[in-house]
Protein backbone atom coordinates (compact mmCIF):
# COMPACT_ATOMS: atom_id res chain seq x y z
CA UNK A 1 0.00 0.00 0.00
CA UNK A 2 1.43 3.57 -0.63
CA UNK A 3 0.52 5.68 2.59
CA UNK A 4 0.97 9.78 2.41
CA UNK A 5 3.31 11.41 4.23
CA UNK A 6 0.62 11.98 6.95
CA UNK A 7 -0.73 8.28 7.03
CA UNK A 8 3.18 7.15 7.79
CA UNK A 9 3.84 9.47 10.31
CA UNK A 10 0.37 8.49 11.90
CA UNK A 11 1.26 4.82 11.73
CA UNK A 12 4.78 5.25 13.16
CA UNK A 13 2.71 7.14 16.56
CA UNK A 14 3.26 10.70 15.75
CA UNK A 15 -0.26 11.60 16.19
CA UNK A 16 -1.04 9.70 19.19
CA UNK A 17 -1.36 6.22 20.16
CA UNK A 18 -5.35 6.00 19.35
CA UNK A 19 -4.52 7.43 15.78
CA UNK A 20 -1.59 5.29 15.39
CA UNK A 21 -3.91 2.31 16.42
CA UNK A 22 -6.35 3.25 13.54
CA UNK A 23 -3.72 3.39 11.00
CA UNK A 24 -2.62 -0.60 12.11
CA UNK A 25 -5.93 -1.46 12.16
CA UNK A 26 -6.23 0.43 8.27
CA UNK A 27 -2.99 -0.59 6.77
CA UNK A 28 -3.19 -4.00 7.61
CA UNK A 29 -6.86 -4.87 6.50
CA UNK A 30 -5.97 -3.02 3.37
CA UNK A 31 -2.81 -5.30 2.67
CA UNK A 32 -5.11 -8.34 3.43
CA UNK A 33 -7.55 -7.46 0.84
CA UNK A 34 -5.01 -5.81 -1.84
CA UNK A 35 -5.81 -2.31 -1.32
CA UNK A 36 -3.49 -0.29 -2.66
CA UNK A 37 -3.93 3.18 -0.67
CA UNK A 38 -6.27 4.89 1.60
CA UNK A 39 -9.28 7.26 0.33
CA UNK A 40 -11.93 9.25 2.49
CA UNK A 41 -15.03 8.01 3.47
CA UNK A 42 -18.05 9.97 4.30
CA UNK A 43 -20.06 7.90 6.50
CA UNK A 44 -19.48 4.69 8.75
CA UNK A 45 -21.88 2.49 10.47
CA UNK A 46 -20.34 0.35 13.20
CA UNK A 47 -20.58 -3.24 14.65
CA UNK A 48 -19.62 -4.12 18.11
CA UNK A 49 -22.40 -2.79 20.43
CA UNK A 50 -24.20 -5.18 21.97
CA UNK A 51 -23.14 -6.76 25.16
CA UNK A 52 -24.18 -9.92 24.36
CA UNK A 53 -21.69 -10.21 21.75
CA UNK A 54 -18.72 -8.43 22.15
CA UNK A 55 -18.28 -9.21 26.11
CA UNK A 56 -16.21 -7.30 28.98
CA UNK A 57 -13.18 -8.09 26.68
CA UNK A 58 -15.05 -5.43 23.75
CA UNK A 59 -16.58 -3.35 26.76
CA UNK A 60 -13.22 -2.70 28.55
CA UNK A 61 -11.40 -2.30 25.00
CA UNK A 62 -13.75 0.93 24.26
CA UNK A 63 -13.31 1.73 27.88
CA UNK A 64 -9.75 2.14 27.49
CA UNK A 65 -10.25 4.05 24.39
CA UNK A 66 -12.68 6.64 24.99
CA UNK A 67 -11.22 9.40 26.94
CA UNK A 68 -9.12 10.26 23.60
CA UNK A 69 -10.52 8.86 20.59
CA UNK A 70 -13.26 10.93 18.53
CA UNK A 71 -14.62 10.32 15.09
CA UNK A 72 -14.18 12.19 12.27
CA UNK A 73 -16.92 11.24 10.37
CA UNK A 74 -20.59 11.13 10.72
CA UNK A 75 -20.99 7.52 12.29
CA UNK A 76 -23.93 5.47 13.33
CA UNK A 77 -24.34 2.64 15.53
CA UNK A 78 -26.03 -1.26 15.68
CA UNK A 79 -28.59 -2.73 17.60
CA UNK A 80 -27.71 -2.88 21.38
CA UNK A 81 -28.87 -6.10 23.66
CA UNK A 82 -32.04 -4.72 24.80
CA UNK A 83 -35.05 -1.90 25.14
CA UNK A 84 -34.22 0.08 28.09
CA UNK A 85 -38.64 0.68 28.29
CA UNK A 86 -38.97 -2.91 28.77
CA UNK A 87 -36.04 -4.35 30.25
CA UNK A 88 -37.33 -5.22 33.50
CA UNK A 89 -39.33 -7.81 31.88
CA UNK A 90 -36.78 -9.70 30.81
CA UNK A 91 -34.23 -11.74 32.99
CA UNK A 92 -31.32 -9.41 32.23
CA UNK A 93 -29.10 -9.14 34.67
CA UNK A 94 -28.28 -5.69 36.57
CA UNK A 95 -24.06 -6.56 35.47
CA UNK A 96 -25.33 -7.09 31.97
CA UNK A 97 -27.52 -3.40 31.79
CA UNK A 98 -24.28 -1.95 33.11
CA UNK A 99 -22.20 -3.19 30.84
CA UNK A 100 -24.52 -2.40 27.98
CA UNK A 101 -24.71 1.29 29.37
CA UNK A 102 -20.93 1.88 29.60
CA UNK A 103 -20.72 0.42 25.93
CA UNK A 104 -23.53 3.04 24.95
CA UNK A 105 -21.43 5.71 27.16
CA UNK A 106 -18.06 4.90 25.63
CA UNK A 107 -19.38 5.50 21.51
CA UNK A 108 -21.07 8.80 22.97
CA UNK A 109 -17.76 10.01 24.22
CA UNK A 110 -16.32 9.16 21.00
CA UNK A 111 -19.17 11.23 19.35
CA UNK A 112 -20.83 8.55 17.61
CA UNK A 113 -24.67 9.09 17.11
CA UNK A 114 -26.33 5.75 19.14
CA UNK A 115 -29.12 5.09 16.28
CA UNK A 116 -29.09 1.09 17.77
CA UNK A 117 -29.93 0.48 13.97
CA UNK A 118 -29.27 -1.95 11.59
CA UNK A 119 -30.83 -0.70 9.05
CA UNK A 120 -29.43 2.78 8.48
CA UNK A 121 -30.79 2.62 4.88
CA UNK A 122 -34.34 2.81 6.13
CA UNK A 123 -33.77 5.39 8.82
CA UNK A 124 -31.41 8.11 7.14
CA UNK A 125 -31.32 10.05 4.08
CA UNK A 126 -29.13 8.27 1.17
CA UNK A 127 -26.10 9.94 0.14
CA UNK A 128 -25.30 11.06 -3.38
CA UNK A 129 -24.80 7.81 -5.37
CA UNK A 130 -21.03 6.69 -5.83
CA UNK A 131 -20.56 8.30 -1.96
CA UNK A 132 -17.65 6.06 -0.26
CA UNK A 133 -18.70 4.64 3.50
CA UNK A 134 -17.73 1.97 5.51
CA UNK A 135 -20.42 -0.32 7.09
CA UNK A 136 -19.91 -2.98 9.60
CA UNK A 137 -23.13 -4.32 9.37
CA UNK A 138 -23.10 -6.72 6.54
CA UNK A 139 -27.03 -6.45 6.10
CA UNK A 140 -26.40 -2.61 5.54
CA UNK A 141 -23.28 -2.87 3.61
CA UNK A 142 -24.91 -5.30 0.80
CA UNK A 143 -27.86 -3.02 0.80
CA UNK A 144 -25.54 0.12 0.01
CA UNK A 145 -23.64 -1.36 -2.27
CA UNK A 146 -26.47 -3.07 -4.69
CA UNK A 147 -29.61 -0.52 -3.71
CA UNK A 148 -28.60 2.71 -2.62
CA UNK A 149 -25.61 2.72 -4.98
CA UNK A 150 -22.98 2.94 -2.62
CA UNK A 151 -19.30 1.58 -2.16
CA UNK A 152 -18.71 -0.01 1.23
CA UNK A 153 -16.33 -3.11 1.75
CA UNK A 154 -18.13 -5.75 4.22
CA UNK A 155 -16.06 -3.88 7.61
CA UNK A 156 -15.15 -5.52 10.09
CA UNK A 157 -16.14 -4.37 13.54
CA UNK A 158 -12.50 -3.01 14.38
CA UNK A 159 -12.12 -1.41 10.46
CA UNK A 160 -15.12 0.26 10.53
CA UNK A 161 -14.01 2.04 13.89
CA UNK A 162 -10.70 3.01 12.63
CA UNK A 163 -12.46 4.43 9.50
CA UNK A 164 -14.48 6.22 11.68
CA UNK A 165 -11.56 7.66 13.59
CA UNK A 166 -9.53 8.43 10.90
CA UNK A 167 -12.05 8.91 7.83
CA UNK A 168 -10.94 6.68 5.75
CA UNK A 169 -10.86 3.51 4.44
CA UNK A 170 -8.55 1.01 2.50
CA UNK A 171 -9.82 1.30 -1.90
CA UNK A 172 -9.93 -2.34 -2.55
CA UNK A 173 -11.68 -3.94 -5.03
CA UNK A 174 -15.11 -3.33 -3.40
CA UNK A 175 -14.87 0.33 -3.78
CA UNK A 176 -14.20 0.07 -7.66
CA UNK A 177 -16.64 -1.42 -9.99
CA UNK A 178 -16.72 -5.35 -8.41
CA UNK A 179 -18.53 -7.99 -11.21
CA UNK A 180 -20.13 -11.12 -10.49
CA UNK A 181 -18.14 -13.74 -9.51
CA UNK A 182 -21.49 -16.04 -10.39
CA UNK A 183 -24.97 -16.19 -11.47
CA UNK A 184 -27.99 -17.74 -9.17
CA UNK A 185 -30.47 -18.65 -11.59
CA UNK A 186 -33.65 -18.26 -9.94
CA UNK A 187 -36.39 -20.98 -10.84
CA UNK A 188 -39.06 -20.25 -8.26
CA UNK A 189 -42.40 -17.92 -8.94
CA UNK A 190 -43.51 -15.41 -6.90
CA UNK A 191 -41.21 -15.66 -4.06
CA UNK A 192 -42.59 -14.65 -0.64
CA UNK A 193 -40.24 -12.59 2.04
CA UNK A 194 -39.15 -16.30 3.50
CA UNK A 195 -38.31 -17.59 -0.13
CA UNK A 196 -35.77 -14.23 -0.92
CA UNK A 197 -34.18 -14.86 2.50
CA UNK A 198 -33.38 -18.39 1.69
CA UNK A 199 -32.16 -17.52 -1.61
CA UNK A 200 -29.71 -14.60 -0.06
CA UNK A 201 -28.66 -17.34 2.29
CA UNK A 202 -28.06 -19.63 -0.93
CA UNK A 203 -26.55 -17.25 -2.90
CA UNK A 204 -24.01 -15.56 -0.07
CA UNK A 205 -22.63 -19.38 0.21
CA UNK A 206 -22.27 -19.73 -3.34
CA UNK A 207 -20.62 -16.45 -4.35
CA UNK A 208 -17.25 -15.07 -2.58
CA UNK A 209 -17.75 -11.31 -3.42
CA UNK A 210 -20.73 -10.19 -6.22
CA UNK A 211 -23.47 -12.19 -7.36
CA UNK A 212 -25.90 -11.24 -9.86
CA UNK A 213 -28.92 -12.89 -9.60
CA UNK A 214 -31.58 -14.06 -12.76
CA UNK A 215 -34.61 -14.72 -12.86
CA UNK A 216 -36.38 -12.80 -10.24
CA UNK A 217 -36.29 -9.22 -9.15
CA UNK A 218 -37.07 -7.72 -5.95
CA UNK A 219 -39.42 -5.67 -6.03
CA UNK A 220 -40.45 -4.42 -2.43
CA UNK A 221 -38.35 -3.49 0.52
CA UNK A 222 -39.19 -5.85 2.41
CA UNK A 223 -38.14 -9.08 -0.02
CA UNK A 224 -34.91 -6.69 -1.16
CA UNK A 225 -34.24 -6.57 3.29
CA UNK A 226 -35.09 -10.08 3.59
CA UNK A 227 -32.43 -10.92 0.28
CA UNK A 228 -29.62 -8.97 1.96
CA UNK A 229 -30.18 -10.50 5.17
CA UNK A 230 -29.94 -13.86 4.30
CA UNK A 231 -27.04 -12.90 2.38
CA UNK A 232 -25.24 -10.98 4.90
CA UNK A 233 -25.54 -14.00 7.44
CA UNK A 234 -23.76 -16.90 5.25
CA UNK A 235 -20.88 -15.41 4.06
CA UNK A 236 -18.50 -12.94 2.52
CA UNK A 237 -20.30 -11.89 -0.47
CA UNK A 238 -20.54 -7.76 -0.55
CA UNK A 239 -23.47 -6.89 -3.70
CA UNK A 240 -26.00 -8.53 -5.83
CA UNK A 241 -26.92 -7.40 -9.28
CA UNK A 242 -29.95 -8.19 -11.70
CA UNK A 243 -28.06 -7.26 -14.61
CA UNK A 244 -26.75 -10.79 -16.41
CA UNK A 245 -22.84 -11.46 -16.14
CA UNK A 246 -22.86 -13.69 -19.21
CA UNK A 247 -19.00 -15.11 -18.38
CA UNK A 248 -19.98 -16.58 -14.94
CA UNK A 249 -20.93 -20.01 -14.06
CA UNK A 250 -24.44 -20.56 -13.15
CA UNK A 251 -25.88 -21.80 -10.35
CA UNK A 252 -29.85 -22.84 -9.99
CA UNK A 253 -31.81 -21.99 -7.17
CA UNK A 254 -35.03 -23.76 -7.25
CA UNK A 255 -38.03 -25.35 -5.02
CA UNK A 256 -35.43 -28.11 -3.82
CA UNK A 257 -32.26 -26.16 -3.24
CA UNK A 258 -35.00 -23.45 -0.97
CA UNK A 259 -36.64 -26.82 0.35
CA UNK A 260 -32.84 -27.84 1.68
CA UNK A 261 -32.07 -24.29 3.36
CA UNK A 262 -35.90 -24.82 4.68
CA UNK A 263 -34.97 -28.13 6.37
CA UNK A 264 -31.27 -26.51 7.55
CA UNK A 265 -33.13 -24.06 9.97
CA UNK A 266 -36.90 -25.33 10.47
CA UNK A 267 -36.23 -27.37 13.13
CA UNK A 268 -39.77 -27.25 15.08
CA UNK A 269 -43.70 -26.55 13.57
CA UNK A 270 -44.66 -24.84 16.06
CA UNK A 271 -43.40 -22.26 18.61
CA UNK A 272 -44.79 -19.65 21.52
CA UNK A 273 -43.26 -16.40 20.50
CA UNK A 274 -43.44 -14.62 17.02
CA UNK A 275 -40.28 -12.90 16.03
CA UNK A 276 -40.47 -10.24 13.63
CA UNK A 277 -37.13 -7.55 12.72
CA UNK A 278 -34.01 -9.37 11.57
CA UNK A 279 -33.28 -6.87 10.04
CA UNK A 280 -35.29 -4.43 12.39
CA UNK A 281 -38.60 -3.37 10.16
CA UNK A 282 -39.23 0.30 9.00
CA UNK A 283 -42.56 2.16 9.51
CA UNK A 284 -44.04 1.07 6.41
CA UNK A 285 -43.61 -2.40 6.80
CA UNK A 286 -45.33 -1.84 10.90
CA UNK A 287 -48.16 -0.13 9.07
CA UNK A 288 -48.37 -3.10 6.63
CA UNK A 289 -48.57 -5.58 9.05
CA UNK A 290 -51.34 -3.68 11.11
CA UNK A 291 -53.14 -4.16 7.77
CA UNK A 292 -52.59 -8.04 7.24
CA UNK A 293 -53.99 -8.39 10.43
CA UNK A 294 -56.90 -6.49 10.08
CA UNK A 295 -57.78 -5.89 13.96
CA UNK A 296 -57.06 -9.57 14.56
CA UNK A 297 -55.03 -10.89 17.44
CA UNK A 298 -51.53 -12.89 17.62
CA UNK A 299 -52.30 -16.00 19.38
CA UNK A 300 -48.99 -15.97 20.67
CA UNK A 301 -46.66 -13.15 21.97
CA UNK A 302 -44.90 -11.23 19.01
CA UNK A 303 -41.92 -9.70 19.95
CA UNK A 304 -41.40 -6.56 17.14
CA UNK A 305 -37.49 -4.81 16.77
CA UNK A 306 -37.24 -1.84 15.29
CA UNK A 307 -35.10 1.28 15.65
CA UNK A 308 -36.04 3.93 18.61
CA UNK A 309 -36.95 6.73 15.87
CA UNK A 310 -39.28 4.17 14.44
CA UNK A 311 -40.70 3.29 17.73
CA UNK A 312 -41.31 6.84 18.15
CA UNK A 313 -42.96 7.39 15.08
CA UNK A 314 -45.19 4.14 15.35
CA UNK A 315 -46.41 5.83 18.71
CA UNK A 316 -50.00 6.10 17.29
CA UNK A 317 -50.41 2.39 16.53
CA UNK A 318 -49.11 1.49 19.98
CA UNK A 319 -52.56 0.56 21.49
CA UNK A 320 -53.65 -1.16 18.05
CA UNK A 321 -50.05 -2.80 17.95
CA UNK A 322 -50.80 -4.06 22.25
CA UNK A 323 -54.11 -5.41 21.58
CA UNK A 324 -52.69 -7.20 18.51
CA UNK A 325 -50.06 -9.03 21.30
CA UNK A 326 -47.51 -7.32 19.29
CA UNK A 327 -45.00 -5.80 21.55
CA UNK A 328 -42.51 -3.10 19.92
CA UNK A 329 -38.39 -3.24 21.28
CA UNK A 330 -36.68 -0.08 20.06
CA UNK A 331 -32.78 -0.26 20.01
CA UNK A 332 -32.32 -4.10 19.83
CA UNK A 333 -32.88 -6.53 17.43
CA UNK A 334 -33.40 -10.73 16.86
CA UNK A 335 -30.00 -11.16 15.43
CA UNK A 336 -28.12 -12.37 19.00
CA UNK A 337 -30.32 -10.94 21.41
CA UNK A 338 -29.79 -11.48 25.15
CA UNK A 339 -33.83 -11.39 25.71
CA UNK A 340 -34.75 -14.74 24.12
CA UNK A 341 -33.56 -17.97 26.49
CA UNK A 342 -33.86 -21.91 26.53
CA UNK A 343 -35.39 -21.14 30.26
CA UNK A 344 -38.72 -19.28 29.00
CA UNK A 345 -39.00 -19.96 25.30
CA UNK A 346 -40.17 -23.14 23.61
CA UNK A 347 -39.78 -22.04 20.27
CA UNK A 348 -39.69 -19.55 17.97
CA UNK A 349 -41.50 -18.37 14.65
CA UNK A 350 -40.21 -16.04 12.20
CA UNK A 351 -40.28 -14.73 8.62
CA UNK A 352 -36.42 -14.24 8.88
CA UNK A 353 -33.56 -16.27 7.92
CA UNK A 354 -31.01 -13.90 9.49
CA UNK A 355 -32.98 -14.04 12.40
CA UNK A 356 -33.74 -17.90 12.14
CA UNK A 357 -30.20 -18.66 11.77
CA UNK A 358 -28.79 -16.34 14.67
CA UNK A 359 -31.56 -17.88 17.28
CA UNK A 360 -30.73 -21.43 16.42
CA UNK A 361 -27.20 -20.72 16.63
CA UNK A 362 -26.89 -18.27 19.49
CA UNK A 363 -29.63 -18.90 21.72
CA UNK A 364 -30.22 -22.43 21.11
CA UNK A 365 -33.66 -22.39 20.47
CA UNK A 366 -36.36 -24.34 17.89
CA UNK A 367 -37.40 -22.25 15.10
CA UNK A 368 -40.50 -22.55 12.68
CA UNK A 369 -39.57 -20.61 9.29
CA UNK A 370 -42.76 -19.45 7.75
CA UNK A 371 -43.90 -15.94 5.45
CA UNK A 372 -45.37 -13.90 6.95
CA UNK A 373 -48.72 -14.52 5.19
CA UNK A 374 -49.07 -18.10 7.05
CA UNK A 375 -47.76 -16.49 10.22
CA UNK A 376 -50.51 -13.91 10.36
CA UNK A 377 -53.49 -16.98 9.07
CA UNK A 378 -52.26 -19.37 11.64
CA UNK A 379 -51.52 -17.91 14.63
CA UNK A 380 -54.00 -14.90 14.72
CA UNK A 381 -57.78 -14.76 15.42
CA UNK B 1 6.47 -13.26 3.42
CA UNK B 2 3.80 -10.41 3.94
CA UNK B 3 3.48 -8.15 6.42
CA UNK B 4 0.20 -7.31 7.78
CA UNK B 5 1.10 -5.69 11.24
CA UNK B 6 5.00 -4.62 11.37
CA UNK B 7 7.16 -5.65 14.18
CA UNK B 8 10.21 -8.07 15.52
CA UNK B 9 9.48 -10.78 18.23
CA UNK B 10 11.32 -13.72 19.85
CA UNK B 11 9.72 -16.61 21.22
CA UNK B 12 9.22 -20.48 20.78
CA UNK B 13 7.73 -21.34 17.94
CA UNK B 14 4.23 -23.40 18.58
CA UNK B 15 2.69 -24.58 15.33
CA UNK B 16 -0.76 -25.99 14.28
CA UNK B 17 -2.12 -27.40 11.34
CA UNK B 18 -5.61 -26.96 12.65
CA UNK B 19 -7.37 -23.14 12.26
CA UNK B 20 -8.23 -21.34 15.84
CA UNK B 21 -11.09 -19.27 16.67
CA UNK B 22 -10.18 -17.07 19.09
CA UNK B 23 -13.80 -16.51 20.66
CA UNK B 24 -14.53 -19.59 22.95
CA UNK B 25 -11.23 -21.88 21.86
CA UNK B 26 -9.13 -19.82 23.99
CA UNK B 27 -9.14 -18.88 27.49
CA UNK B 28 -8.28 -14.91 27.29
CA UNK B 29 -7.11 -14.35 30.87
CA UNK B 30 -4.37 -17.51 30.58
CA UNK B 31 -3.84 -17.70 27.21
CA UNK B 32 -4.30 -20.93 27.49
CA UNK B 33 -6.17 -23.64 24.74
CA UNK B 34 -9.33 -24.94 26.47
CA UNK B 35 -10.43 -26.38 23.50
CA UNK B 36 -10.67 -30.29 24.19
CA UNK B 37 -10.40 -31.69 20.44
CA UNK B 38 -7.35 -28.56 19.36
CA UNK B 39 -4.24 -30.25 18.39
CA UNK B 40 -2.78 -27.79 21.07
CA UNK B 41 -5.41 -28.29 24.17
CA UNK B 42 -3.87 -27.40 27.21
CA UNK B 43 -0.93 -25.70 25.77
CA UNK B 44 -0.37 -21.91 26.55
CA UNK B 45 0.78 -19.78 23.61
CA UNK B 46 1.72 -16.42 25.95
CA UNK B 47 5.03 -15.30 24.51
CA UNK B 48 5.11 -17.77 21.87
CA UNK B 49 5.45 -17.32 18.22
CA UNK B 50 1.93 -19.07 17.39
CA UNK B 51 1.89 -20.50 13.62
CA UNK B 52 -1.00 -21.70 12.41
CA UNK B 53 -3.18 -21.46 8.88
CA UNK B 54 -6.17 -18.94 9.80
CA UNK B 55 -8.54 -17.57 12.42
CA UNK B 56 -12.00 -18.86 12.00
CA UNK B 57 -15.24 -17.80 13.92
CA UNK B 58 -16.86 -14.74 14.73
CA UNK B 59 -15.18 -11.43 14.26
CA UNK B 60 -15.72 -10.83 17.86
CA UNK B 61 -12.69 -13.09 18.43
CA UNK B 62 -10.69 -9.86 17.47
CA UNK B 63 -11.33 -8.57 20.75
CA UNK B 64 -10.21 -11.80 22.65
CA UNK B 65 -6.86 -10.71 20.63
CA UNK B 66 -6.79 -7.77 22.29
CA UNK B 67 -7.76 -8.52 26.02
CA UNK B 68 -4.87 -11.58 25.65
CA UNK B 69 -2.89 -8.66 25.29
CA UNK B 70 -4.19 -6.82 27.67
CA UNK B 71 -3.88 -9.48 30.05
CA UNK B 72 0.00 -10.25 29.66
CA UNK B 73 -0.41 -13.66 27.54
CA UNK B 74 -0.86 -13.13 24.15
CA UNK B 75 1.81 -14.59 21.88
CA UNK B 76 4.20 -12.23 20.82
CA UNK B 77 3.92 -12.59 16.89
CA UNK B 78 0.96 -14.78 14.64
CA UNK B 79 2.64 -15.86 11.44
CA UNK B 80 -0.69 -17.29 9.09
CA UNK B 81 -1.39 -19.10 5.89
CA UNK B 82 -3.86 -17.05 4.63
CA UNK B 83 -5.19 -13.66 5.97
CA UNK B 84 -8.92 -13.55 7.55
CA UNK B 85 -9.91 -10.14 9.06
CA UNK B 86 -10.61 -10.86 12.60
CA UNK B 87 -6.86 -12.11 13.28
CA UNK B 88 -5.82 -9.16 11.14
CA UNK B 89 -7.63 -6.70 12.99
CA UNK B 90 -7.48 -8.71 16.24
CA UNK B 91 -3.28 -8.35 15.68
CA UNK B 92 -3.49 -4.47 14.29
CA UNK B 93 -5.34 -3.59 17.58
CA UNK B 94 -3.19 -5.30 20.07
CA UNK B 95 -0.29 -4.45 18.06
CA UNK B 96 0.85 -8.01 17.71
CA UNK B 97 3.38 -8.58 14.78
CA UNK B 98 1.51 -10.24 11.96
CA UNK B 99 2.78 -12.15 8.41
CA UNK B 100 1.44 -13.99 5.79
CA UNK B 101 3.62 -16.99 4.65
CA UNK B 102 3.62 -20.44 3.95
CA UNK B 103 3.70 -22.11 7.77
CA UNK B 104 3.09 -25.60 6.92
CA UNK B 105 6.57 -26.25 6.55
CA UNK B 106 8.02 -24.45 9.99
CA UNK B 107 6.23 -27.70 11.77
CA UNK B 108 9.83 -29.49 11.45
CA UNK B 109 11.19 -26.52 13.65
CA UNK B 110 7.74 -26.75 16.42
CA UNK B 111 9.11 -25.88 19.84
CA UNK B 112 12.47 -24.16 18.69
CA UNK B 113 13.37 -20.17 20.10
CA UNK B 114 13.04 -18.72 17.01
CA UNK B 115 13.15 -14.80 15.61
CA UNK B 116 10.73 -12.97 13.49
CA UNK B 117 11.15 -9.60 11.98
CA UNK B 118 8.39 -9.02 9.86
CA UNK B 119 9.87 -5.22 9.50
CA UNK B 120 12.95 -7.17 6.95
CA UNK B 121 10.76 -10.12 6.27
CA UNK B 122 12.93 -12.50 7.92
CA UNK B 123 13.00 -15.47 9.95
CA UNK B 124 15.43 -16.95 12.22
CA UNK B 125 16.23 -20.00 14.02
CA UNK B 126 17.89 -20.36 17.00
Amino acid sequence: MILTKYEEGALRGEHGDILQMAYRILVATGEATDADRLIPIHWVHLSGVNYNTIGDAGEQFLRSIRHKARVQVRTTLNPAGFDKDTVHEYAITDEFIKKQESIKTSYEMMGVETSFSCIPYDIFNTPTAGTQVAFAESNAAIHANSLDKLKTNKESAFSALASALTGKSPYNEFRGDISPDVTVDVDIPNLTELDWGMLGLFAGRVSEKCVSISGAVPSDRRACKALCGGMGTSGTCAKFTTNAAPDTEHISFDRQEAKKIHDELNTTETGDTIILGSPQLSLPEIESLIEMLRGRRFTKRCMLFCPRTVKESAAPHIKTLERANVHLLADCCACLTPLLSIDDTDGVITNSIKGAYYIQKSNGLDVSLKPLQDIIQEYSR
Amino acid sequence: MKRLVGGRATGILVHTNQPINFLGMINKDTGVVQDASHDLYKQSIRDTILAFPHGIGSSVGAYTIHSLKANNVAPSAMLCERPDLTVVTGCAVANIPLAILDVSEMKLQNNSKIIVDVDAGTITYN
